[in-house]
Order: C-alpha cells, then structure tokens, then sequence
C-alpha cells in the first residue's frame, strides 16, 4: 500500500513516456491517468487509516540507496500525519489535472509526452513528501525542479518559454545550494540524515559551534538558515522568487499542479518537517517569519497591477506561501498546513479556472482583452468566483463557518498575533499580513471585474490581435490555438470549456468552499493534539496554538474587515469603473511603474549576477586561461625556445619520438639506479 | 589473469598488423571492415576478461590481488595486481574501449588499421598502468600511454591539432619528469621499486614534502587541475570523439588513481600538509572552469572545462582524508567516466553529421532527433548532478566530507552545482530546443540502432549507479578505507 502511492505515478509516467509509439497518445494518457487514480486511492486510505487511528505512524523501507562510514539514506515510505496529508493534497489534485488535460491539451500534438511529465512530477513529489531522510527528500526536491523545468519548457519551440525553464532550475538550484549544504550540515552535527534520529538529538547538540574560518557561528541555526534558504527557492520567497511568474509560462495545468497547490509548497513542508529543529532555532524562526511576511507583502503588491490572468494568480500563490511561512514561523506548523491544504484547493480551483478562461479566449492571457466573460463562461465563471471568495476569507467572524481561505487565512494571522504577545517582530508580521489580506481581496476580485464583467474588450482585440507580437507568438507555439481556428470557423467567440475540463473545477470548489469547515478543529482546532499525533507538540512552542485560539474578537475579525475594504475598492476603481482598469494597469505614477516592474528585482538580478557571471567568465577565459597561464605557460616555452633553439620545429614534426625517447631514457636510467640500489 | 587483461588488446594489435602484412589487401574496405571486426571482439574479450577478474575478487580482503611476479631487470619486477578500485578502473576501460571502437566506425575514415592499433595500444598502457605493483613499471605504462594518445590527437585531429599535441606534450613532460626523479630517488632510498614495500616505507617528514610535490606536479597535469589545466580544451577540441572519450574516461582518471596509490598512501605527512593546496586549487577548479565553461562556444570545450569542474570534487574528496571523501572520489572517477563519455560521444553524433562544434550552428534540434534529445538531456543531468544520476552521488558525498574538513571549502564546492546547471541547461537550450533556424539542419537524422547500443549501456550505467551506488561502494570499501586510514593517521599524528 505505501509503495503504491509513489511508485503507481512512476509506472503512468514510464508507460506514457516510452509506450506511447505501441500503446497510442490516448492508451498511455489513460494509463497515467488511471494510475494516478490508484495513487489517489491508496492515499486517501492511508489517510483515513491515520485519522481514524486504525494504523500507526509507520516507516516503509523499500531499499538501501547509500550507505558508506555512517552516512545512510534509504529509499522508503514514511506514513504519518503530515506526509499523508501532502500525499492526499498531491495525488488528488494531480489526479484532477490529469483529467482536466484531457481537455486542455487535446490538441497538442505531444500530449502523452506531458501526461508523462505530469506523472513524473507527481512520484517526484510524493517521494519528497514520503521521505525518512533528508537525502531522499533532496532526490524528490530536485526531481521535482526537472519536472517543473520540463514543463516549464514544455512548448520547447518558444524562447520565453525556455528561458524560463532555466530560470526556474538555476534560481532553485541557489536554494538547493542551501539545502545540500544544510544536509551535509545535519550530518557533520548529527552523525545521520534519517529524521528521527536527527530531531531526537536536538537538544545534546543545542550548544555546538561552527567554526567555518573566520566565522564562529550557532551549529544548528547555521543549518536551520541552510534548510530554510533551500525553502525559500522552491516557496518562491522573497529574493528567490524570481523564477515563479516566470514558471507562467507553462501549460495552465502545470501552474495548477505544480506552481500553486503542490511544488512550491514543499519548502513550507520542509520547515514542518523539521520542527523540531526550527522550535530549538529561534533566530532562524525569526528569520522564516520575517521572510514570509516581507513575500507575503510583496507578492500582493506586485499583484495589484499585473495584467496577465496567470500573473496576477502566480503573484498570490507567493503571497500567500509567505503566509504560510509566517505561521510557520510563528511556531504554529499546524497553521501553516492547514492552509497549504486548503489553499491546494482554491488556488488550483483559481488557475484551472484562470486555464478554462484562456482556453475559452483561444490563448489570450492578457485581462485588459477580455471582460464581460461571465455570460460566455457561466460554469467557469461561478467557479472562479468561489474561488476567490475562498482566497479573500469570506466567513462569518467570530464562528468557524467560512470558504476554505478564510478559517486557514485567520488561523495564520491569530498566529501570528499570538507570537507577537512576546516576539515583537511578529506584531509587524501581524500587520504586514493584515495590509496584505485587503491588497488579496483587492487584485482577487479586481481580476474578477476585469474578467468576467463590465464592456468586451476582446471583440476588438482579438480582431487585430493577430499581429500582436504575443499573439503570433502563442499562434506558433500551440498547435491547439491554429487548430482551434480551423475548427471553429469563426475563432473570436468565447465558448465555455468542455466537461472534462469543468468537472476537476467543480470537485476544487466543493474543496474551496468545505475544506476549512471540514478541517478546521483536526488540524488547529480541539482535536489538534490528538490529529497530529504530536509531530509537532512536545517542542515547546505549543504555547502559541493555545494563545491564537484566545486572540481577542478584533483580531479574529480583521482579517474579514480587510477583505472586505479590499472588495470595496476593487468595486470602486474597476466594478463601477470599467475606465478605472486603464487608468490603473497602463499609466500611474512612479508607483505604478514600481509595482509593475515587480520592484526591479529581475533588473537587479541580470545586472549583478548575470552580467557578472559572464564577464567573469570572459575574463577567465581571455585573461587567465589563455593570456596568463598559457602565455607564460606552454606558449612561453615554445616562444623561449624558438628564441634560444628553434627546435619547436622539429619538436612539431617528430615531438611523439622525442617524447618516447626522452621516456626510454628515464627508463633506463631508472634501471641503472635500480640495479645500483639493490647490489648495495 | 592481469597479464592476460592488460596485453591481450596489444595481441589483437599485433595481429591486425601482421595479417595486413600477410593478406596484401586489395580490397580496402574489406581490409577496414575486418580490421574494426578484429578490434571490437578483441575490446570485447577483455572486457568480459576483466568481468571475470573483477568476479575473481575478495573486495572484503585487504592489500592486492590477482598477482602476478616475476624478476625483470635488475631489481625491478615484473609485478601485477589490483585491488579493487584498481579492477574497477580497469573495468571502466574495458568497458568504454568497445564503446569507443564501435562508435568510431563511422567518423574514422582514413588509416583505419592504424587507429585501431594505436587505440588497442593505448588500451593496453592504461590497464597496464592500473595493475601494475611495480612503480618503475608503472612509470613505463602511464607514460608509453601518452604515446598512443599523441598519434590519436595528431593523425585524426581537428585542424589545430599539431598546437593542441604539442601542448599536451609540454605539461606532461614537466610532469613527468619531475615525478621520474623522485621515483629514482625514492627507489635509492627504500632499496626496492615494489609499491607495496614503498607504501609501508617512512619516508621522512621533510622529503615526503619534496617527493610529495614532484609526484603532485605530474598527476595536477593529468587530473587535470587548475592551473595546469589549459592542456585539455585544446587536446579535447583536436581529438577525434573515441579520442575524447577516453581522454575523459579514462586517461584523467589516472591523475586521481595516482594520488590514491602513492601520494597518500607513500607521504600521508605531505598530503596532510598540502590538503589546504588541494582543497583550494579544487574549489578554484570548480567555479572557475564551470564560469569558463559558461562562456564557451564551442561544444568540445564546454565539456571539456566542465570535466575540469568535476575533477575538483575528485580531489578534494581524496584530500578529505576521511572513508566518506575516499569513497565518493573514486565513485565520481567512475560515474564522470560514463558521463563525460557519453557527452563526448552526444557530441561526436552531431559532429559527424554537421562537421561542426560551434554552439550557434545549431539549436532546434528536438523536433528532427527525439531520442537524441533524451540521451543528451539524460547525460546533462548527470553531469549537472541531479540525484538519480551517478553525478549526484560523487558530488553529494565530496560535500558531505569536505564539510568537517573546511566548511568554507564545501560551501564554495557547494556553489559549483549552481554553474554547472547554468551551463548543462543553456547548452542545452542552445543545440535542441527553440525553433530549429539553420536550414542545413533540416534534413539531420536522429540515432541510428547502432548509436542507440552505443547510448544504452551508458544511460543504463548512470542511472543505476545513481539508484544503487552501493554495487561499488561495497566493493570499494576495503580499499578506500585502507587509503583514508593513511591520511587520517597523518592527521592524527
């Protein structure tokens, strides 16, 4: 049962990936499919199994990968509460966006090559999440950057598309960076990488210092930092981020799966993972906290005034991981997964929603071309809508009847008020999240307006769209979107997508809307204790749950209050005002431009680290290899003694028989001085 | 056995010239047909020969075996053996030598029985050099080796190839030379050429550093290590891809087998003094061939530099002086082996259809060469070290080593993975993906079965060792042990 959650997605992805020629594009699509489908099953079983308490935490060894003077990893299956959580969270909405494909990319002409990518990602992912040891979670951590960088790429014949494939893996290769050396770390302090070993001797090692150098430095919050900066790159927090918006360049269901409810949520995974080291660590704590609500704060910022639908929902994906890094934190892990859970479902709902749009739109991405929608796209456009009402927290405050987002939002933001009782940093968190809450309802709804309501904008858009650099772009790049013109004669007209696009979208919103109700009191709630079957109590921060739960009516209110003022503006400046969407996407102020320009981050980045890779590169190779080295190296010689003799001449002709000489000589002398030493 | 291992490919040679003396072909592609027939069953006899010996082995006992002695001139002996990184590197040329062969068929046109005897020659040194127990021995192989690789980059080069030899040439014989006069000396003193003897041998603290330094400068070069490394671009460039291959393969490799067979265990004094030196030409070689390797536009040198990035983390893991390093430099010899041949070999694919190594020419190429495009994306990985491949493994565990050791030193070693997925993935970009813009690729064919059986093996190989690294660290346990005991007791001391 616990291999076949992990290996089930591993047998789609082969057979889609090498059967395809024997078995057709829709047997290898149906395969995967299917088995993912198994995958889900045995999730969901493991799942309940857990929860209803009828199974034990357990440890599936599957083989040995390495092992050499102490340093042990295994490939295994480790079942327990937050592993089954993330494996119910992946295999569902990965089964989901299995079928949502079907309809998405039933005209592309390598389709079964992305079902196999899809599979891929997905075991990828699950052996990340079911790992016993850092190493193999690092296996699945970098197996799911190669997932996310092939279907990144995905449309290999486009440029954008490629660049930011290798964006994404280099940027998260810097976080990987931290990772491998936080490993390597555990293992120089710890004497093991298998989790239990390692979480079981904090406190003998509480003390130890690293002296790397110059440097004296705290041993465990040195690897805590590490651990975190691998975090930070596959979160997309702030600094690391770079790569995300541009990840947009994949397939929709791509930016479903893997860029919102599954992928870039590992980091929080990994920090929950390793609680019990993060509870010893609190500078690093602080650190996570700090780095989640400056994201949290950023990413929405920069949301307000993107025009692209992917971007905008790309922009809140980051938001709100930093969100979750702020409860985690805060110290209240349990927070943080509940709203990675919850927020699996309404930010899938959000960008299939967002891929049923350009599906229905023929491939325009940009909001500014459509609006109106909502008659064209009824289905699509109820759905989007509970999805946004989950993302802006929609509830009744002071109960716990809400969507999804807001019973999770809350439990992050009464978190992080209660770490502010005696963290004063946290109280900044506290308000950062809050400002943050009204700028999501803001670009949340905002994104609705400019969709689905006021004046079409795509009639004549998309009338001369043609010409459009994008638009021929996309034109080129899909198979679907030319085929979609032969197919329908008349290619400018909205349509709703088909059913198998919109039946993942309603299953999401069942999800969107239920998913915190149901969840609420198991995972932060009364029955926290016994759910989480203490991963993460015992550590000492557990202080911090009980106080989120006594936060006083205002602050358990102020979430609600600021989305609704974000609701409010958005109504103002694009529902009343359908101008208002020009006014604020295309011309404003330095602050416009500051935001659209997502603070000059991708600038700054090109200008310091690319630049200079190059130059320094160039240089190394001009100056050192060739104009230092050689030069006074072997073409020194040659020059010296073309002077001197000029038997480079010769040398050229015969240098094979000179080398061989110059040997047998060495050869002999050797004998000599050998045969001397031994009659002596 | 050994005997048999090592001078059989030399036989086959032999035979290939005297039957051309003997038969006066008139056919010539007859002649060349039967010659690579000759010289591919001849790789691959040794190669199921050096199965058999590897088989032959107790990896679990300790010092050399499968030996063979017998007096030679002097006090020098005629003296094979191996232990068991030895055999596996022995193995690794047995494996890679049919390989090189089979591929070659179709770029080698012209004095076909001269490459295949300078290729089978070539063979022979290096097994030689691998199994030999006598240093003077020694020294005769892992020089005479040189001799096949000079007429392999000299006749079937590129167009440069006199300037890239000649090169090759000068750094190996700085090297060598100094390395020949401390063997003498170290001969004088210990009164025997017997490396085992020599091992057991204290050589004082103050000529151990000398001794130490002399052998340093011949095994830098073949490494190769920053900054002796200019050589091996050009003689990469030059050489034909069987040529490159095993340059890559096998022949740096003898750089890192040297310091695991006589600068550690002979002056483990030294190479305790000396692991800053190492540890910081290591960290250099990594960022800075992976930067130059960055800006290169040509396909060869690319690969080239980047080996030299990957030779670092076999030398600082040697150098760690704990079981973790020892281990991890000798699986990253054997995983790079694979690796940088297969790249070499991705690359002999285009080169032999296009006659071109310059990056820009190409780019696109995924939509006219499928399965190419997974075979060179695979091998990419590998070289950019991503866990499931053997790549990860070596790198992994060279950082987890060097940790304890210098923090800083894993930290900057550290930084090399994120250089070389910069340049693995831009090359890659470059050749296959975009749209496919030259119109002389147009027509371009993907692999052929007989390239498929060349690339299978070697896929095959870099997954399975990055899965189950375990069927050479069990069998290399014994070994690598034996060697990081010597520097962990220097250390101690």
């Amino acid at each position: 049962m616990d291999a076949v959650v992990a290996f089930a997605p591993l047998a789609g992805a082969l057979i889609a990936g090498l059967l395809a020629r024997y078995i057709g594009k829709a047997g290898a699509m149906a395969a995967a499919t299917a088995l993912m489908g198994v995958a889900l099953a045995a999730a969901v079983s493991l799942f309940l199994g857990l929860y209803a308490g009828d199974a034990q935490a357990h440890t599936t060894i599957i083989a040995r990968w390495i092992e050499i003077g102490g340093f042990k990893a295994n490939w295994a299956i480790r079942v327990d509460m937050l592993s089954a959580i993330m494996m119910v969270v992946v295999t569902s909405v990965s089964f989901l966006v299995h079928v949502y494909s079907w309809g998405y990319m039933a005209e592309d002409a390598n389709k079964s090559r992305f079902f196999a990518y899809l599979s891929f990602f997905t075991f990828a992912m699950l052996m990340l999440v079911t790992a016993d040891d850092f190493l193999q979670m690092f296996f699945g951590w970098e197996g799911v950057g190669l997932a996310s960088y092939l279907l990144i790429g995905f449309w290999f014949d486009r440029k954008s598309a490629n660049s930011a494939a290798i964006k994404a893996f280099v940027v998260n290769r810097v976080g990987d960076v931290g990772f491998a050396l936080g490993i390597v770390g555990v293992f120089a302090l710890f004497g093991s990488i298998q989790f239990d070993a390692v979480f079981s001797q904090i406190e003998a090692v509480k003390e130890a210092r690293l002296v790397a150098g110059p440097l004296d430095l705290p041993y465990l919050e040195t690897i805590a930092v590490l651990l975190f900066i691998g975090a930070m790159g596959k979160s997309a927090q702030f600094f690391l981020h770079v790569w995300l918006p541009d990840a947009m360049e994949g397939p929709t269901p791509v930016s479903a799966l893997i860029h919102a409810a599954t992928m870039v949520t590992a980091g929080v995974f990994l920090v929950s993972r390793c609680a019990a080291i993060y509870d010893v660590a609190h500078g690093a704590a602080t650190l996570i906290l700090l780095v989640g609500a400056v994201t949290a704060f950023f990413a929405a910022s920069v949301g307000l005034v993107q025009n692209d639908i992917k971007r905008v929902i790309a922009y809140s994906t980051c938001s709100q991981l930093g969100y979750m890094f702020v409860a985690a934190g805060a110290g209240a892990y349990q927070a943080a997964m509940f709203h990675l859970f919850t927020h699996a479902f309404f930010k899938a709902l959000l960008f299939l929603g967002a891929g049923s749009v350009i599906h229905g739109m023929h491939h325009e991405q940009d909001m500014r071309r459509m609006g109106g929608l909502a008659r064209a796209l009824p289905v699509t456009y109820a759905m989007m809508l509970i999805g946004t009402l989950a993302i802006t927290g929609v509830g009744i405050p002071g109960t716990h009847i809400g969507f999804a987002g807001f019973l999770s939002k809350d439990a992050i933001l009464e978190s992080a008020y209660a770490r502010g009782l005696d963290l004063e940093i946290a109280q900044l968190a506290f308000w950062m999240g809050l400002l943050t809450a009204l700028f999501t309802a803001f670009y949340s709804w905002r994104l609705i307006f400019m969709t689905f309501h006021g004046p079409k904008y795509w009639r004549e858009a998309v009338a001369h769209g043609h010409d459009a650099p994008a638009h021929a772009a996309h034109d080129g790049a899909h198979p679907q979107a030319t085929t979609h013109d032969d197919d329908h004669g008349d290619a400018h007209v909205p349509h709703e997508s088909p059913i198998v696009m919109l039946a993942p979208l309603v299953l999401l919103a069942i999800g969107a809307v239920g998913a915190g109700m149901a969840f609420y009191e198991p995972f932060f709630g009364k029955e926290a204790e016994s759910f989480w079957h203490g991963i993460f109590a015992g550590h000492g921060e557990h202080s911090v749950l009980e106080a989120a739960h006594h936060a006083p009516l205002w602050v358990k209110s102020a979430p609600f209050a600021a989305g609704v003022i974000g609701l409010v503006l958005a109504i103002v400046t694009y529902g009343f005002n359908p101008r208002g969407m020009r006014a604020m996407g295309e011309k404003g102020g330095p602050m416009q431009a500051f935001l659209a320009h997502k603070w000059y981050f991708d600038e700054l980045y090109q200008a310091v680290f690319v630049r200079n890779a190059e130059r320094l590169g160039d240089w190394f190779s001009k100056r050192i290899d060739r104009g230092t080295i050689d030069r006074f190296g072997p073409d020194g010689w040659a020059l010296a003694s073309r002077l001197t003799g000029g038997w480079v001449s010769r040398l050229q002709s015969g240098f094979v028989y000179h080398y061989a000489f110059v040997m047998l000589i060495g050869v002999v002398g050797l004998g000599v001085f050998a045969l001397m030493s031994v009659g002596r | 056995m050994l005997s048999l291992i090592t001078f059989s490919p030399l036989v086959a040679a032999g035979l290939i010239l005297l039957t051309r003396r003997l038969l006066q072909w008139r056919d010539e592609a007859a002649r060349d047909q039967s010659t690579w027939a000759v010289g591919l069953l001849a790789s691959l006899a040794v190669f199921g020969l050096a199965i058999f010996g590897l088989s032959q082995m107790a990896p679990a006992a300790p010092g050399f075996q499968l030996v063979e002695k017998t007096a030679w001139i002097g006090g020098v002996h005629y003296h094979l053996g191996v232990d068991s990184v030895a055999m596996l590197l022995i193995l690794l040329t047995a494996f890679l030598t049919p390989i090189c062969l089979f591929a070659a068929q179709s770029s080698i046109k012209s004095r076909v029985t001269e490459f295949v005897v300078a290729f089978l020659a070539l063979e022979t040194f290096v097994i030689g050099a691998f199994a030999a127990l006598d240093i003077v021995l020694f020294y005769v192989f892992f020089e005479g080796g040189l001799i096949p690789m000079f007429v392999i980059i000299g006749v079937w080069g590129g167009a440069n190839r006199i300037y890239a030899a000649y090169k090759f040439f000068l750094y190996t014989l700085a090297g060598s030379v100094l390395m020949l006069i401390a063997l003498i000396a170290m001969v004088l003193l210990a009164g025997t050429s017997d490396i085992a003897a020599l091992m057991a041998y204290d050589f004082p603290k103050d000529l151990q550093i000398w001794l130490w330094l002399a052998f340093f400068a011949s095994f830098a070069v073949k490494t190769p290590m920053f900054p002796v490394h200019t050589w091996l671009p050009d003689a990469h460039v030059e050489a034909p891809t069987a040529g490159s291959v095993i340059l890559a393969g096998i022949l740096l490799k003898l750089g890192g087998y040297g310091f695991f067979r006589f600068s550690i265990p002979m002056f483990p004094d030294a190479s305790e003094f000396f692991q800053p030196l190492v540890f910081a030409l290591s960290v250099i070689a990594i960022l800075y061939a992976s930067l130059v390797a960055f800006r290169q536009t040509d396909v060869k040198k690319l690969i080239a530099y980047s080996s030299v990035a990957h030779m670092g983390f076999v030398t600082l893991g040697l150098f760690s002086g704990n079981v973790i390093g020892m281990q991890a430099a000798i699986f990253q010899m054997l995983s790079h082996g694979v690796i940088s041949g297969a790249l070499f070999l991705c690359v002999g694919v285009v080169y032999d259809r296009m006659h071109t190594r310059e990056i820009a020419f190409y780019g696109g190429l995924a939509t006219r060469m499928p399965i190419y495009a997974v075979a060179l994306m695979l091998f990419t990985l590998g070289n950019v070290g991503l866990p499931g491949t053997s790549g990860f493994v070596g790198e992994i565990l060279g950082l987890t080593a060097v940790f304890p050791v210098s923090p800083l030193a894993a930290a900057a070693a550290a930084f090399g993975v994120i250089l070389s997925a910069m340049y693995g993935l831009h090359l890659y970009r470059a050749m296959m993906l975009g749209d496919l813009v030259n119109p002389k690729l147009a027509a371009i064919a993907d692999l052929d079965a007989r390239e498929i059986a060349v690339f299978a093996p070697l896929a095959f190989l870099t997954l399975l060792l990055g899965v189950a690294p375990g069927l050479v660290f069990d069998f290399t346990q014994q070994a690598a042990a034996a060697a990081a005991g010597e520097l962990a007791a220097a250390f101690a001391r």
